[in-house]
């Protein structure tokens, strides 16, 4: 198979999506069933095609980068610019390959897990365009080589996001959720557009390949290294609207809104994955300074998330928090210079909490179905003090929740344990090399509060008693199409599929002999700690980090089952005990009535200090100068009729004053070449206006004013209405009519007067 | 056959004057469409903001392939912010005209005829 067929093989995977969208949006409503089954297949055929193409790529061309440019535009010589080239490129390499299968494999399954959950939905088939347009724009964000593709793709993801979060528009909350998204990461956008212009601006290129090139033969942006940092940090800010990090974090646990498996394609597996992808991409240009900042945001990301979640009682809400929380993990492990680590843990969060997610939907969905048997529309069906005792009536569910609840917390057998260990190891690596503690004990504890929560809601849900005992009876399993997603997922969170190594607690595998750290091409004062530096650290790192990690995950497991199953402490009392901080956390920490306060009410405190400023000066000055002319004639008209002698005198004065005025304004505007004449003439002119002037107060004031001015004004009015008559055919009253002569007019003198 | 293909792509790929204008052109003509047969005000107000917008590309495209100053972009700028100010108002007299005659519609809108 050659680089041609692959890329070829590539493109119709990208284009697949896309034209299932086309299809479905214009023709959906004929089709049979609307669709879905197109939607699903078209997907599954770009699976078989993506896992193909990841076979030939990782035994055939292993080493190699496939890549395929043309030119888009070429705008010649720019003034100022110099000469300005616009490509468009994609590449095929190892993290692309695996990122092809990773996103199809999820969108496929989440199609299939569609027709189940979204059965006799209003807006069924417009639903699986919206996902065709969304996995679309995820592939071209993993194909791309250049980054005004990835900055195109990456809107177009923002957009299908804020459609298919707003599925249910008719909700408000839905719709907010839907709004909040799209804006918040368009903050986010912004960094990340400034920093590829600032990259642009020095290379005059956008490719990823003649960038780094220019980076490693010396090249700077700017010619300064902190502009460097500043273009990486930049670009991390795309990252950070889009994984969700702090501060940008808010709009995932509001996206909830939308169907559950779209929260597992987009908020768990795809989309969110797209700002680590970056990072991943962008690696190679990231300084030391830039790093570091990354691994801080993770770090913090993690932290915040991870403590919100325990604090949670909606399930979607909990597993929400809890992806930001691993994205903050994967951000970590990528800041801290685990390259592999980050995108192993990438791709193995990707299968598992798409299956958590959509584990969460059959239960949502079982319990939608009990309540509405029982009439109730009160019950939240997500909430899961409402459930319990489940796991007998919805094994399939039950147990696959179980398997993806022991990767997510690390357990050994699962891929989690796996990549969560090497990241934790990478960070354990990268304390011992800069003497910094922070990240790592931020790392740990976040794994116990992890493997905490994640069993709180496993035990919640589904052990223990449910309160209704009717509606425990009125629930069953999900039907096939639902549960054979959620089986494959689980198969997939095996340590097996990755690593291709039958030892469970060795990461050694095809995974990370294909995803290899970059070489970095920052110049040498600004670089991270070099490739082998880190995995001669890693290399200690290992043993202790393991130990560890299973140690504290093995700590959360019994605190949470010590709670909630054997009810040795009382959860209710710890609330109770510690009531600011529970409230800090089931509160969110505040953060959205931080926003609200800082950005909403500022801006209309903004607008209305604006408002003031027109009406009262603005609008006073205007006024004002109305008023002083009214009482001008006012005041003239009195003076005059009523015979104030100062007043008459003070209006002779100044007329006078205005002749002397029009006499000096005239000889001051008088060209110079002119003689004496002109000099004469302006000042006999200044003193007829100044003339003038005082003559119309008087006429004015005398009531002459009313009978020769107005006698002008009407006389002027009347003939217009003559003429109006004459026209007045032409007066149909539709704004439009009148434009349309307009134009017809302005036409005709284009022609006429050429 | 495949010439003519090819010198299609290259006409695209190589922007010159004659392309804004080409662009700048069908805008203006679809906003004096807009202008001329919408019935409702709003969207002749979009209309009016195609048309300003087309000028506004006139402009761009001519100080950047005539003169290489950037006298065309600061007129733009300054058009820009022009329309919105008459954006304003005009929603205002729409509003105004609403709240008068309880429609938006403006062949209704015809009481200056008599």
């Amino acid at each position: 198979m050659s680089h041609e067929t692959i890329l070829t093989l590539s493109l119709i995977v990208l284009l697949l999506p896309l034209f299932n969208f086309v299809v479905l949006v214009f023709f959906g409503r004929r089709l049979p069933r609307q669709g879905d089954w197109l939607g699903t297949s078209l997907l599954f055929v770009g699976l078989a095609l993506s896992a193909v193409i990841l076979y030939t790529k990782l035994t055939a061309y292993h080493d190699e980068t496939i890549q395929a440019t043309i030119t888009w535009v070429n705008f010649g010589n720019v003034p100022g610019f110099g000469p300005m080239k616009m490509d468009l490129g994609i590449m095929v390499d190892n993290i692309s390959a695996i990122m092809l299968v990773v996103v199809n494999i999820v969108s496929a399954l989440v199609h299939l897990f569609s027709i189940g959950y979204m059965q006799g939905d209003v807006r069924y088939g417009r639903y699986f365009s919206y996902l065709g347009v969304f996995t679309f724009s995820m592939l071209g964000i993993v194909l791309t080589n250049n980054f005004f593709l990835m900055y195109v793709s990456w809107e177009l993801v923002g957009l299908s996001s804020y459609l298919l979060i707003g599925h249910w528009f008719e909700k408000k909350s839905a719709s907010d959720a839907a709004k909040k998204a799209f804006v918040v990461n368009r903050v986010g956008d912004v960094g990340m557009f400034i920093g590829i212009m600032i990259l642009f601006a020095q290379f005059h290129t956008f490719s990823f390949d003649a960038i780094f090139t220019g980076m490693q033969a010396g090249q700077v942006p700017f010619g300064s290294e902190p502009w460097l940092t500043a273009a990486g940090i930049l670009i991390f800010c795309g990252a950070i609207g889009k994984s969700a990090q702090f501060p940008l974090h808010v709009w995932l646990p509001d996206a909830m809104e939308g169907p559950t498996p779209v929260s597992a394609l987009i908020h768990a597996a795809t989309m969110v994955a797209a700002g680590v992808y970056l990072v991943t991409r962008t690696f190679a240009m990231m300084t030391a300074d830039a790093l570091m900042f990354i691994a801080y945001i993770g770090a913090i990301t993690a932290f915040i998330s991870a403590t919100i979640a325990i604090a949670q009682n909606d399930i979607k809400k909990v597993l929400a928090y809890s992806t930001v929380s691993q994205l903050g993990y994967m951000v970590m492990g990528l800041g801290v210079g685990a390259y592999t680590a980050g995108f192993f843990h990438l791709s193995t969060h990707a299968m598992f909490k798409a299956g958590l997610f959509l584990g969460s939907g059959s239960v949502i969905h079982a319990m939608h179905h009990a309540l509405h048997h029982s009439h109730d529309h009160q019950t939240d069906p997500q909430d899961i003090r409402n459930m319990g005792g489940l796991w007998k009536k919805m094994p399939i569910t039950f147990w696959t929740f179980l398997v993806y609840t022991l990767a997510i917390c690390g357990v050994p057998f699962t891929s989690g344990f796996l990549s969560k260990d090497e990241i934790l190891a990478g960070t354990l690596a990268y304390g011992n090399l800069t003497g910094n503690y922070f990240i790592p004990i931020i790392g740990f504890f976040v794994a116990g509060l992890t493997a905490f929560y994640m069993f709180r809601v496993v035990i919640l849900t589904f052990f223990g008693e449910h309160k209704d005992q009717h509606r425990l009876d009125s629930i069953h399993e999900s039907p096939h199409v639902m549960t054979i997603p959620l089986i494959l997922f689980a198969v997939l969170s095996f340590f097996f599929f990755f690593t291709g190594n039958l030892n469970p607690i060795s990461v050694q595998g095809w995974f990370v002999n294909a995803v290899e750290r970059p070489v970095s091409v920052v110049p040498a004062g600004v670089a991270a700690a070099g490739k082998e530096v880190f995995e001669e650290s890693l290399h200690h790192a290992h043993a202790p980090a393991m130990v560890l990690s299973l140690i504290v995950a093995g700590l959360g497991m019994l605190v949470a089952f010590a709670t909630y199953y054997w009810k040795k402490i009382n959860a209710d009392a710890v609330a109770e005990r510690l009531k600011p901080v529970h409230q800090f956390l089931v509160n969110k920490w505040y953060f959205d009535e931080l926003y609200e306060f800082v950005f909403v009410q500022g801006t209309k405190g903004i607008a209305w200090a604006y408002n003031w400023f027109d009406s009262k000066v603005i609008d006073g000055i205007v006024n004002g100068v109305g008023r002083w002319t009214m009482a001008v004639t006012h005041g003239t008209k009195e003076a005059w009729e009523e015979g104030h002698a100062g007043a008459i005198a003070y209006m002779v004065v100044m007329g006078f004053i205005s002749f002397y005025a029009g006499w000096v304004t005239g000889s001051a505007l008088l060209p110079t070449a002119v003689g004496v004449w002109g000099m004469a003439g302006y000042g006999l002119l200044s003193l007829g206006v100044a003339g003038m002037t005082f003559f119309l107060f008087y006429v004015g004031v005398g009531g002459f004013d009313n009978k020769i001015i107005d006698g002008l004004v009407n006389f002027v009015a009347t003939l217009a209405g003559f003429f109006g008559l004459l026209g007045r055919k032409f007066q149909t009253g539709k704004v439009q009519t009148y434009l349309a002569f307009a134009m017809f007019a302005v036409m005709v003198f284009f022609l006429w007067f050429r | 056959m495949n010439a003519f293909f090819r010198d299609v792509i290259v006409f695209l790929q190589n922007p010159g004057l004659t392309h804004f204008l080409i662009i700048s052109a069908l805008l203006f003509s679809m906003g004096i469409f807009a202008i001329l047969t919408r019935r409702n005000a709003v969207m002749v107000l979009m209309g009016i903001e195609l048309v300003l917008n087309a000028a506004n590309i006139n402009f761009i495209a001519f100080s950047r392939y005539t003169t290489g100053t950037f006298d065309g972009q600061v007129i733009a700028i300054f058009v820009i912010i022009l329309a919105a100010a008459e954006a304003a108002i005009m929603l205002a007299i729409v509003l105004n005209i609403f709240q008068n005659f309880n429609t938006v519609n403006v062949d209704e809108i015809n009481q200056l005829k008599d």
